[in-house]
């Protein structure tokens, strides 16, 4: 059987195949597709959403020390998030065969920052394989929980965007039960005091000098001999794009690449005359052959910033002296073109808080999620943006030094409150900050699409939870001043914003109105604008909303009267309410005038 | 690698140009050849460009397809298909349907303005640019979510499928109470040929 599928969709069937038993993750662009293939075609694996990588990552060393197989799954920054358990668990090691799944951002498609987590590996010394397609993707799932039950070691399978996000054929296998493991108490491996976890730490080191004879003989790491001259060290999706541009230079590929083989390395730079290093990002190969006393070169080359590309590589050859041509028609095209950044989706309630927000002119510390997308023009309420929970902190410490001269206000969504906003919450208290949070409640996790969270009352496998309350949870932390505010209400936002920063301590409002795409698509009565009225003031513009554009009409200055496309118009009623003219009026009023 | 086609297919969020690949995707490997197709998701859902690359062939490598390389630019809107056009071969074809999509960053702030007959522009640039009054035509069968599938149509004229693997393809990838709206939309879109549109 073979089936076109995503590298996150490999991943999966590999899970399938292998006989994991349980998964957990929190979603992230671009790992997010995993768990949501498990939920949905594989559900004889127990899968669930945790509420950060961490938590996730512990009920994975949970199930693993358990006997079971288990995976767990996050974007590339999501691993700083887990990785305390992480550098412990390298020290005990496993029962269950464990796998972290890490998918790096290359370009930051959709991240705040382009890390290369290959070094986790390295810093933690587990092994880690790189796939460099779909196939392999899978196959590679299979081949890291054998390596973590026979080194007794997590294993680290590290994807990056192109590869998860990109579909390939893949032939299937047949689901494996995995090796039966039974819990057996053994404090000296699992208790990390002190006392163990020195003899542990010696453990780890004989593991490495094992991995480090397994990675030279592996079938993981690949010599293809075409008889060139030139030889290409490469690997992931960088191996894809070297073949594209010179498919008849010699190749190692390398698969298992913590640790990565470097006699294998030796003889290959021996055997060829010409040698170039092509890896995307960091020079994390590079490095460790050059530590090794083998001299390559690479970054010089290819660079080390954004996503590789067949155009930067054959430009790397180029400029190597590999290739004495490359194709003529690789110049990238002028763009004087506008662009068409992402923006706030039509009645999303976040745009009415924003809108809030700039009428009052206060500094807004933010966060990760959908809500990122106020820093946009012309909505331009956005001051920072550094990673999950992150808004309240930065809003404390902005506050105590009295940086803003209109005050400092936090905002941050539902599912990145339970993340990691809950010990912001904490501080705010516990050290009596002045600051206003504002949790844009929208009872999703928006951004990646919608996944369920703590307080969406629903799991990844569709059973019924308790939903947790985020005003209780406020309220327990001890923050005296809650409130709830409909966010489609301009004037009250304003006023309840104003209100909560005059107040002596830490101030939190909640916002109340869900998600207009999820959990089911809301479509009110649309809008529509009274050509006869407008006087093409651009008020309404001002909104960013997708729905309002500019009419084929103008008023005598020649700017455009406004028109609404009732096809996306959801009837939130915030351009009706900032239209100085009351020309925006619901379509049934308009028939009837 | 000269044996592989590119087809780079190219929208704004939402208008469903992830179907149209993966119907692409599917019937070259319904019919033995290697595939691969790329694209990226998350914060381009939100409204913003959406473009997928789909490469067939005896063996691809590299997932996304380089600057003038693409044999098919399928375009769902006017605007985007000019922004690509530096992506198409001198004798590759662009499909385009005349949809106009103008973004809120172009009607409030004063720094962008939509371009002056987009498909005009590309006509300028590429030998083969075949304009589709899409909406229209989804206007007539009664669905404007069809510009999709009438655009695969068009498209179909320049890749080595039969008619019944299109078909099944649809079949395969449609909800079921859509499919034979959609087979039509497909129909009235595989009559297009080259510049036989000009509204």
């Amino acid at each position: 059987m073979r089936e076109l599928m995503s590298g996150n969709e490999a991943v999966a069937r590999g899970a399938f195949e292998a006989g994991v038993k349980l998964a957990a993750a929190y979603p992230g662009t671009p790992s997010t597709e995993i768990l949501e293939t498990l939920g949905a075609r594989y559900r004889s694996i127990y899968s669930q959403w945790s509420p950060n990588e961490k938590v996730a990552f512990e009920v994975g060393i949970g199930a693993s020390v358990g006997g079971a197989r288990a995976l767990v799954t996050m974007k590339h920054v999501g691993v700083n998030v887990a990785a305390d358990p992480l550098m412990t668990f390298a020290y005990t090691g496993v029962n269950g065969g464990f796998v972290l799944v890490s998918a790096d951002d290359p370009e930051m498609h959709s991240s705040q920052n382009e890390q290369d987590n290959r070094y986790y590996a390295k810093f933690a010394q587990i092994p880690m394989l790189e796939p460099s397609d779909s196939q392999e993707s899978k196959d590679m799932v299979l081949s890291a929980f054998e390596l973590s039950e026979q080194y007794d070691t997590p294993v680290m399978l590290r994807m990056t965007t192109r590869i998860s996000h990109s579909k390939g054929v893949v032939e299937l296998g047949e689901q494996t039960k995995g090796p039966e493991k039974k819990w057996v108490k053994d404090p000296a491996k699992y208790v990390m005091i002190p006392g163990n976890a020195r003899k542990r730490h010696v453990v780890l080191a004989e593991r490495l000098e094992q991995l480090r004879e397994l990675t030279e003989k592996s079938p993981l790491n690949i010599v293809e001999n075409n008889g060139s001259k030139v030889g290409v060290i490469t690997g992931g999706v960088a191996y894809q794009y070297a073949k594209e541009v010179a498919p008849d230079f010699d190749y190692l590929k390398i698969g298992l690449s913590f640790p990565i083989p470097l006699k294998k390395i030796e003889q290959f730079v021996k055997d060829h005359e010409q040698i170039i290093v092509v890896e995307e990002l960091e020079p994390y190969y590079e490095e460790q052959i050059r530590a090794a006393g083998i001299m390559v070169e690479g970054k010089k080359f290819t660079g080390h910033l954004g996503e590789l590309s067949p155009k930067r590589v054959a430009e790397a050859f180029l400029a190597a002296g590999l290739i004495s041509e490359t194709h003529a028609a690789m110049i990238p095209p002028e763009e004087d073109m506008f662009p068409r950044p992402p923006v706030l989706c039509p009645g999303c309630p976040h745009r009415g808080a924003f809108t809030a927000l700039k009428k009052l002119k206060v500094t807004v510390t933010g966060d990760i999620g959908c809500y990122t997308l106020g820093v946009m023009k012309p909505l331009n309420a956005l001051d920072t943006c550094i990673c999950m929970g992150a808004s309240i902190g930065n809003a404390i410490g902005m506050e105590r030094v009295k940086g803003s001269e209109k005050g400092t206000v936090a905002v941050i969504g539902d599912s990145t409150f339970f993340h990691s906003g809950i010990t912001g919450i904490l501080d705010a208290v516990y050290n009596q900050s002045n600051v206003t949070t504002i949790i844009l409640d929208n009872r999703a996790t928006a951004m990646t699409g919608g996944q369920q969270h703590p307080g969406t009352g629903l799991t990844l496998m569709g059973e019924k939870a308790v939903e947790a309350d985020i005003e209780q949870v406020v309220r327990a932390l001890g923050v005296k001043n809650v409130r709830k505010l409909d966010a489609y209400q301009l004037e009250e936002g304003i006023d309840v914003i104003k209100e909560e920063m005059d107040k002596p301590g830490p101030s939190v409002i909640i916002t109340t109105r869900p998600c207009v795409l999820m959990p089911k698509r809301i479509m009110e009565e649309p809008y529509t604008v009274d050509l006869d009225l407008c006087t093409g003031c651009g008020a309404c513009f001002q909104l960013s909303c997708p729905a309002i554009s500019a009419s084929e009409r103008t008023n005598k200055h020649g700017h455009p009267l406004a028109v609404i496309d009732e096809s996306l118009c959801t009837g939130c009623t915030l351009c009706a309410q900032v239209c100085p003219e009351e020309c925006i009026i619901l379509r049934s009023q308009f028939v009837e005038a | 690698m000269d044996n592989t086609k590119n087809i780079l297919i190219v929208g704004v969020g939402g208008q469903g140009v992830l179907l149209a690949s993966e119907i692409i995707s599917a019937a070259a490997m319904n019919g033995g050849l290697d595939v691969k197709k790329s694209e990226v998701h998350g914060m381009s859902q939100r409204g913003g460009v959406v473009s997928s690359h789909v490469r067939i062939g005896p063996k691809v490598y590299s997932p996304v397809i380089e600057y003038g390389q693409a044999d098919i630019l399928m375009a769902f809107e006017q605007a985007e298909g000019l922004r690509a056009v530096d992506w198409m071969k001198e004798d590759g074809v662009a499909v385009v349907s005349m949809t106009r999509l103008v973004p809120a960053i172009v009607t409030s702030t004063k720094a962008f303005n939509y371009p002056e007959d987009p498909i005009g522009q590309m006509k300028q640039k590429a030998g083969n640019v075949i304009g589709v009054p899409a909406d229209k035509i989804a206007g007539e069968l009664g669905n404007p979510r069809l510009v999709n599938t009438i655009l695969l149509g068009v498209c179909s004229n320049y890749l080595p499928f039969d008619l019944e693997v299109w078909q099944q393809m649809i079949r395969e990838k449609v909800k079921a109470r859509f499919v034979d709206v959609n087979l039509q939309a497909f129909e009235r879109g595989r009559e297009i040929k080259q510049a036989a549109v000009e509204a």
